[in-house]
């Protein structure tokens, strides 16, 4: 069977691009070879770590689980598309505080989960920050830093 | 995972004669968060994916005075976070909050966890408990399948190959009815070891157990309704025995495998915690409401 590909149009971080794809490439795929947005980082690719969390219409995805064509029409948000200019997010910055980045590599899609519950919890306790981040594994930090960046970040708010 | 062509149509009946011409090439998908991992894994092959998402007819939660009716690609945490059940069918909001994280719920549908057959699907045993019904779209008419009968063993569903999953029914529940969900897991991510879903109702007066399903996940080849456990309660005033004697009953019912989350024999002694934690909490609740 010949290779097929489908043309899809989609907007990250407020830019909008038409591109064609092959209809097997998964989203993470294409956000980080296509688009150069390596920021978005591939763990487990099974939907269990949350290293490549993205939004997606407002709603927090894991990127893996995606098909790229399944993103077209779509807005999506990743971690390159929360700073404004040059400056950080307050997550950003409460994480670089806090120091509640050890390796870093599931720093974007932690941050991406704080911001999903910030946007809808801006004052959430520890707990709730907890299990905000159930579906994001940080094999370094013992998960405390996180949850301080966390709440200090949305102190600032 | 080469030259594979996608399908999104808007309208049911598209979706329906997608899989009337490739027949067996044909794979349908909804939230993707399983049918993507078997598919990286080559367990699936498809030449065709047929992505449900775009039809309308497939989203939303609607209730009337008969009942609710939730299209088969609405998402779990738009379940889990419906006010609509969360007060009116608590059993399946809890179910849904309980299934992976919030990027899954975000993604992943109830006609998709069902139809995957999994036999710890936690939105399964809750469904069944309320007495849900499956509504399955053909090419010519729709059927109504009680959900107890619509899981055949693992990752096998009653569904026909030209069939789609379109909605699941779930009737009003009567006066002085009230369940509970219980589940135990390993760690917040992970699948359940054993699930237990109670929905009872009590006579207009008093603690007589008027009607009761007891039903479990996780230690069967599909979820199971232990229908013994229930006729023990069902025309009693339970006291702590009886309740007991009906979670005995329970875990004697169940057939659990031993693998890589739990023995055989723990899932079997977890029936028996959770089934009675299950009857006491919706004995209360439901005595709350007289």
């Amino acid at each position: 069977m010949a290779r097929r590909t489908k043309r899809i149009r989609v907007t990250v971080n407020g830019e909008r691009y038409e591109k064609e794809v092959s209809p097997s490439k998964s989203l993470l795929d294409f956000l980080r070879m296509d688009l150069n947005l390596t920021g978005t980082k591939e763990g487990c690719g099974e939907g269990e770590c949350g290293a490549c969390s993205i939004i997606m219409n407002g709603k927090l995805v894991d990127s893996c689980l995606i098909l790229t064509v399944e993103a077209d029409g779509q807005k999506i948000q990743t971690i390159e598309g929360i700073s404004r200019h040059d400056r950080l997010h307050p997550l950003q910055k409460a994480f670089a505080e806090k120091g509640a980045a050890q390796c870093g590599y599931c720093t974007p899609g932690m941050i991406m989960a704080a911001k999903y519950l910030l946007d809808h919890n801006p004052s959430p306790t520890a707990e709730q920050v907890l299990k905000a981040i159930a579906g994001n594994l940080c094999r370094c930090t013992g998960y405390g830093s996180i949850v301080d960046a966390v709440l200090s970040a949305a102190k600032e708010r | 995972m080469k030259g594979i062509d996608y399908f999104a149509p808007p309208r049911l009946e598209e979706a329906v004669s997608l899989l009337r011409r490739y027949g067996k090439k044909a794979a349908l998908m909804a939230g993707g968060t399983d049918f993507l991992l078997r598919l990286e894994r080559g367990l699936v092959q498809p030449g065709v994916i047929v992505d449900l998402k775009k039809i309308r007819d497939l989203r939303g939660i609607n209730s009337n005075r008969a009942g609710l009716k939730i299209g088969a690609a609405t998402l779990m945490d738009e379940i889990a976070s419906s006010h609509l059940i969360q007060t009116r069918y608590g059993i399946l909001a809890k179910g849904a909050a309980a299934v992976g994280s919030i990027q899954t719920r975000n993604r992943a549908t109830l006609g998709g966890n069902l139809c995957n057959a999994s036999p710890a699907a936690d939105t399964a045993s809750p469904l069944i408990a309320l007495g849900g019904r499956a509504r399955i779209a053909g090419a010519k008419r729709v059927r109504e399948v009680p959900l107890e009968e619509f899981f055949l063993g693992p990752g096998k569903s009653c569904l026909q190959p030209n069939e789609i999953l379109k909605e699941i029914f779930i009737p009003s529940p009567v006066q002085r009815s009230a369940g509970s969900f219980q589940r135990c897991t390993r760690t917040a991510m992970d699948i359940a070891l054993v699930n237990c879903a109670v929905f009872l109702s009590l006579a207009s007066k008093g603690g007589v157990v008027q009607d009761i399903r007891i039903v479990l996940g996780a230690v069967a080849p599909t979820p199971v309704r232990v229908q013994a456990a229930e006729d023990v309660l069902r025309g009693k005033n339970p006291d702590e025995k009886t309740i007991e004697e009906a979670a005995d009953c329970a875990a004697a019912g169940v057939r659990p495998i031993d693998d890589v989350r739990s023995s055989a024999s723990y899932r079997r002694a977890m029936v028996r915690v959770l089934t009675k934690r299950a009857i006491e909490e919706a004995l209360r609740e439901a005595g709350g409401e007289a």
